[in-house]
């Protein structure tokens, strides 16, 4: 169970993020949107409705029933009469229990199914985002919604909205069936009734503002925790762990001190409205006898009527403390529908790609594998896919304020390989972006086989492309899974032979169960040589007509790079390779080396004309200047 | 499990104590105001006595209020103890740690360390904190509403021996068999959870590669098993309701009925019949509340165990052996006949039989592919794991001669996952030196090649680093490590692949630098790059955890296979720089 944890992100409940205690923008918005959800529950809900409405019933008439027992059958000696009477409370009591497990069992059903479906449809919507939401927004901030978030919400439909229900039920009919007893001693309960909810409006505030500081304070200690674990390493190798030490006793004792404050508010809530009713309880009791004496009252009443001064307070304790529960879930859905309202990344491309057969000069569109492509435009004329991509005048910015590249123009012929060289924030990556529609150029155009990528579905544009990340990232599941990750139906045979041109397979073959080896934790028991040769593996096993290698072998030392340089070439033949890299060896024999520099191609030729021109290139490739 | 986590409640036990005590009063209380009102009824009313019922009132009242404080005396010791113990232990596990050595640390995974550190104590310090209430409370009430009841009537009081035992049975079913319910639940929602975390680490792999109907699939199985799963661990714990309630009913129905004969045949007040009942759901619902404690507790009881695990982690490396007045003297470096793996289990040896004798002051290049242990080899020195065969010695003592303290402090390394820290740039390079003047600083960080760039951000060395540095480049991070390490002025400075993402021109004028303002110092280059080494008094040559060559750049050059492969492999870009 400890290794299970892990896969949680370390923004626990009060993590940095320490949005437990925030009370909601939108109140009335969100709840409407909510009861969207559970709204196709419609008749179940009402069919809750009317059970904890019998059950909550239920049980009050069967205390309501103590009274005539006792004053009718018990004090007189009927007996025949009480079993009767006792027959119907029995069954007032199976039936109230009968109901209680109805509406519980309906509830649970209806919140699992809404919970499901409210984070099926935060996923889904995460699928259609663009990359710009996921490089703006941290992946621990967004994580936490599926954490921290739906567990509220799922608290909220799952407990408190049914305890919520059933307090008001059972405080309603509790209080009617008092006033139909005695009603001048019902005032003695109207005053304390006031009384608790001073209380809870005195303690209550005073706690939420101490709940807050103490979420600061617990968020500054987790916060300090995660960074110092995280740079350990670090800590120990400079000695640092007494100072380590210090700062997080301090720390630790705010939190400590802020925890008890706000925890002994919380805390005297519960013993204090009990008390309370306690009190109301020894004084009804008092006046109760007096008035009996008196004869306003008989003795059969006050039992009844005892029973419920010490039903009445627990509705009202309940309630009041589910109100942060809510106030918390609310302000968690809120940040739910947040994303959801999110506009998905635009794709009103017609033009698809498909597989096609070539005899002759004619394409005719086929199903078989056949590793010929054609564009298919929406009037259904096809053109080959041939991987001409062009550049004209692009100006892109990933803000408003900031240009990244400034009026690009480029060309990359079928078969051609085209790498990029510049210094970091170039503009290197972003081309990239560009040409997989990551992001969209803001003026100029992309033109792929003549076609503007804005009219290619970004499915098919994507599709068409194989891509090597700078990063690798891995899923957990067997090697080979994560091979064929972009072809799930390669064969054994094509999955082995893309990680042979990759040079994996020898690594592979000596991993415990080999190819079916199960990858975990982004594969963190590779070194990250063998998981960038994993993801050549995978961009080759998809066969795709271009190719982008963002830095695909930074990580790959000079020696294994030579021998997979063999591999990589014949990956590379025939297609369109656009080769970002940082080893200037590497980019050597492309047919076209631009250099960018603040947004804007500097230079471009072929290695030995840039190496003529002794400019940029040339100081890049005698080490003169700095490469990021 | 509790035995070790009991010490950590030390200079907490008196508000323990006292909040047991509170609690408890609060209880006995409570539960003698039914009495006092059966007395009122049978005795007040039935005799008419006015001022029996207003003295009897006026003591419930008190009762009521005593009762009040105790409550709320409870609540605030319980706060208090509660939050001192999490704090401790939080302090203890957090000092454990930092005595971890990299293999500890290792055993752990650091997201795993960080959930120890704060959810699991959390979670303890909770359990404290509610124990100390409802685990107290619940048992004297149902102790004192026995008695009280026992006193009333004890053959009413046979009534129990059914219900009771019904009771703790579902109790004892309901918490053994929840437990594999929510292990099974949990399960479930690390399954969805992890598919959430790889989809937006690599949402751009998902993109590339057209996947997302894909993921949305995988992602849609596993939450129908999660909303499967938990509907069944609910829907089993919401039986338990209805049944109390059934049980309840019947109790009740049952002490009425048999209660009721012998108020008709005189044997009993109908005072007592009233007080009888109240106890009876007392005792009913105490038992409920020692199942929702069990319940709880059962969780926490996972959360303790991860506590203790760390808490009793054996620190790998101590100073138990050390002589606290040895330093270290000078920087040289002898292996002898190391051997080392990193997993005991593990069949081969990650280092064997390393055997090399470096001079102090000799400036040391390590090449190797990836996986040939270089770093392995040069974590050695400052101890930062233990060699499992053989011996490391620097300035001719055995590392583990040194305390720990005294070791580092002679040899400073710049790791290859290099961590910077939220602060000013300032803040981040006194690490290497505390009271570090602002001259030391620039000049170490003119040796680094960083105080151009430093001068260059808008607050210069007061300027602030993001978490992990996340708002340097990779060369500047490296850089900022590098100079960092220089403050320490060491008798060794090993650089683990330091200079990666800085161009050779930089790497060259850094270790020129170094050179000259630490020319008594070893130093040791882990490197990719020929140019980076080729220049060292002495060039290491790994290969799997084997030393294949040790000599000058010629000497390897000329005997050298892997030296030589590296070095045409690298060739082209060296030719053109003369």
């Amino acid at each position: 169970m400890a290794e299970a944890r892990n896969t949680r992100p370390p923004h626990g409940p009060g993590g940095r993020q320490g949005h437990g205690y925030q009370r909601p923008q939108d109140l009335r918005g969100t709840v409407g949107k909510l009861l969207g959800y559970v709204a196709q529950y419609k008749l179940l809900l009402l069919g809750v409705m009317a059970c904890l409405l019998i059950s909550s019933l239920g049980s009050v008439a069967a205390s309501y029933l103590i009274k005539p027992l006792i004053n009718d059958y018990i004090l007189p000696g009927d007996f025949t009469g009480l079993f009767k009477m006792l027959a119907v409370m029995g069954g007032l009591y199976a039936v109230s229990a009968a109901a209680s497990f109805t509406y519980a069992r309906t509830m649970v059903r209806i919140s699992q199914h809404t919970v499901a479906a409210l984070r099926q449809d935060l996923f889904n919507k995460l699928q259609t985002l663009p990359i710009s939401y996921f490089d703006t927004n941290q992946s621990g901030d967004l994580m936490s919604r599926f954490t921290n978030d739906i567990d509220t919400v799922s608290e909220l439909i799952n407990s408190s909205l049914a305890s919520i229900l059933s307090s008001s039920l059972t405080f309603v009919s509790t209080f009617v069936m008092m006033l139909v007893l005695n009603w001048q001693l019902t005032l003695i309960t109207v005053f304390f009734l006031l009384m608790m909810g001073v209380v809870v409006a005195v303690i209550g505030g005073r706690s939420r503002t101490n709940f807050q500081t103490q979420q600061r304070s617990l968020g500054a200690v987790n916060g300090y925790i995660e960074e110092m674990i995280e740079g350990q390493k670090v800590i120990k190798v400079f000695n640092h762990e007494k100072k380590a030490v210090a700062r997080f006793t301090e720390l630790n004792a705010a939190y400590r001190d802020a925890a008890t404050r706000a925890q002994s508010y919380a805390g005297s809530m519960m013993p204090a409205m009990g008390n309370l009713s306690r009190i109301n309880y020894a004084v009804t009791c008092c006046v109760g006898g007096l008035l009996a004496i008196g004869g306003v009252f008989d003795v059969g009443s006050l039992g009844a009527y005892l029973v419920y001064v010490r039903q009445v307070s627990q509705p009202v304790a309940q309630i009041s403390q589910q109100v942060n529960v809510i106030l918390a879930a609310i302000a968690g859905a809120e940040r739910i529908f947040a994303v959801m309202e999110q506009s998905p990344e635009i794709d009103e491309g017609k033009t698809v790609l498909v597989r096609v057969e070539k005899s002759g000069g004619t394409l005719t569109e086929t199903e078989r594998r056949t590793g010929c492509w054609a564009w298919k435009a929406p009037d259904g004329t096809l053109t080959e896919l041939r991987g001409d991509v062009r550049f004209h005048d692009v100006t892109f910015g990933y803000t408003d304020q900031k240009t990244v590249l400034h009026h690009v123009s480029l060309w990359a012929e079928p078969g051609q390989k085209i790498a990029f060289v510049g210094s970091t924030g170039a503009g290197k990556t972003t081309v990239t972006n560009l040409i997989n529609r990551f992001y969209d150029v803001q003026s100029g155009s992309i033109t792929y086989d003549g076609i503007n990528v804005k009219d290619i579905r970004k499915e098919s544009l994507r599709r068409s492309l194989g891509i090597v990340l700078q990063e690798t990232r891995l899923f957990t599941g067997t090697v080979a899974d994560n091979i064929r990750y972009g072809t799930p139906d390669a064969t054994d045979e094509e999955v082995r032979a893309a990680a042979r041109l990759a040079n994996a397979d020898t690594f592979i073959r000596h991993l415990p169960q080999g190819y079916d080896t199960v990858l975990t934790g982004n594969g963190e028991s590779l070194s990250q040589g063998e998981r960038q040769l994993l993801a050549i593996a995978r961009a080759a096993v998809s066969d795709p007509p271009v190719l982008i290698l963002d830095e695909a072998t930074s990580s790959i030392d000079t020696r294994t790079e030579k021998l997979i340089e063999r591999g990589m070439d014949s990956l590379m033949e025939g297609r369109t390779v656009f080769v970002i890299a940082h080893r200037l060896s590497t980019v050597r024999n492309a047919q076209a080396i631009l250099v960018l520099e603040q947004g804007e191609i500097v230079e471009r030729g072929d290695h030995h004309q840039l190496l003529a021109q002794k400019g940029r290139y040339y100081h890049l490739y005698t080490g003169q200047a700095e490469l990021g | 499990m509790i035995r070790k986590l009991l010490p950590y409640t030390r200079g907490y036990r008196w508000w323990i104590l006292g909040g047991i005590l509170c609690s408890a009063a609060e209880s006995v209380l409570e539960l003698m105001l039914p009495n006092a009102m059966s007395d009122i009824v049978d005795v007040g009313i039935a005799g008419g006595d006015r001022s029996y019922i207003l003295a009897s009132g006026l003591k419930m009242l008190v009762m009521a209020l005593l009762a009040l404080s105790g409550g709320v005396g409870a609540a605030l010791l319980a706060a208090k103890a509660g939050m001192g113990f999490g704090a401790q232990l939080r302090q203890a596990e957090y000092e454990q740690v930092q005595r971890f050595s990299f293999a500890n640390i290792e055993r752990f995974s650091t997201a795993s360390l960080i959930t120890r550190l704060t959810s699991d104590v959390a979670s303890m310090q909770v359990t404290l904190m509610m124990s100390m209430r409802i685990f107290v409370r619940a048992p004297v009430m149902l102790i004192t509403a026995l008695v009280m009841a026992l006193r009333i009537s004890l053959p009413l009081s046979q009534v129990f021996l059914v219900s009771i035992p019904l009771l703790l049975l579902a109790v004892v079913v309901l918490v053994t068999k929840v437990g594999p319910f929510f292990t099974a639940l949990q399960k479930a929602t690390d399954d969805v959870n992890l598919v959430v975390q790889e989809n937006l680490n690599a949402i751009r792999v998902v993109k590339s590669f057209v996947r997302e109907t894909e993921e949305t699939e995988k992602f849609a199985g596993r939450n129908r098993h999660l909303r499967d799963t938990a509907m069944r661990a609910f829907g089993f714990v919401v039986l338990f309701m209805p049944f109390i309630t059934l049980v309840m009913g019947g109790t009740i129905v049952a002490i009425l009925w048999i209660g009721g004969h012998y108020v008709g045949a005189g044997s009993m007040l109908s005072g007592d019949l009233i007080a009888f009942f109240t106890y009876a759901t007392e005792i009913l619902m105490s038992l409920m509340m020692v199942s929702m404690v069990l319940m709880m507790l059962t969780r926490s009881i996972a959360c303790g165990k991860r506590i203790v695990e760390v808490l009793t982690q054996q620190p790998e490396i101590t100073d138990e052996l050390a002589d606290p007045a040895l330093t270290v003297e000078n920087g040289a470096i002898r292996f002898e006949h190391v051997y080392f793996k990193y997993h005991p289990t593990a069949e081969g040896w990650n280092l064997e039989d390393v055997n090399l004798t470096i001079e102090s002051g000799m400036t040391v290049g390590i090449l190797g592919g990836t996986g040939s242990a270089k770093t392995t080899l040069v974590s050695l020195i400052p101890r930062l794991y233990e060699v499992n065969g053989g011996a490391v010695y620097v300035g001719g003592h055995n590392v583990k001669d040194y305390t720990m303290e005294a070791l580092r402090d002679g040899c400073a390394m710049v790791l290859q996952k290099n961590t910077l820290f939220s602060g000013t740039v300032a803040e981040n390079l006194r690490w290497g030196k505390a009271d570090a003047t602002d001259e030391e600083l620039q000049s170490a960080c003119a040796v680094a090649c960083a105080d151009e760039f430093i001068r260059a951000m808008p607050e210069g060395y007061e300027s602030r680093i993001e978490q992990g540095g996340a708002n340097v480049s990779g060369g500047q991070k490296q850089r900022l490590c590098i100079a960092r390490a220089i403050l320490r002025q060491p008798k060794i400075l090993i650089l683990d692949d330091s200079t990666s993402a800085v161009d050779t021109a930089t790497d060259a004028r850094i270790r020129d630098g170094l050179r000259q303002v630490l020319p008594g110092t070893t130093k040791l280059m882990i490197a990719q790059r020929i140019t980076s080494v080729m220049d060292a008094d002495l060039i290491v040559v790994l290969d799997d955890g084997n030393i294949s060559g040790v000599g000058t750049h010629e000497e390897l050059l000329a005997g050298n296979r892997i030296y030589q492969e590296v070095y045409e492999s690298q060739q082209e870009g060296v030719s053109i720089d003369g």
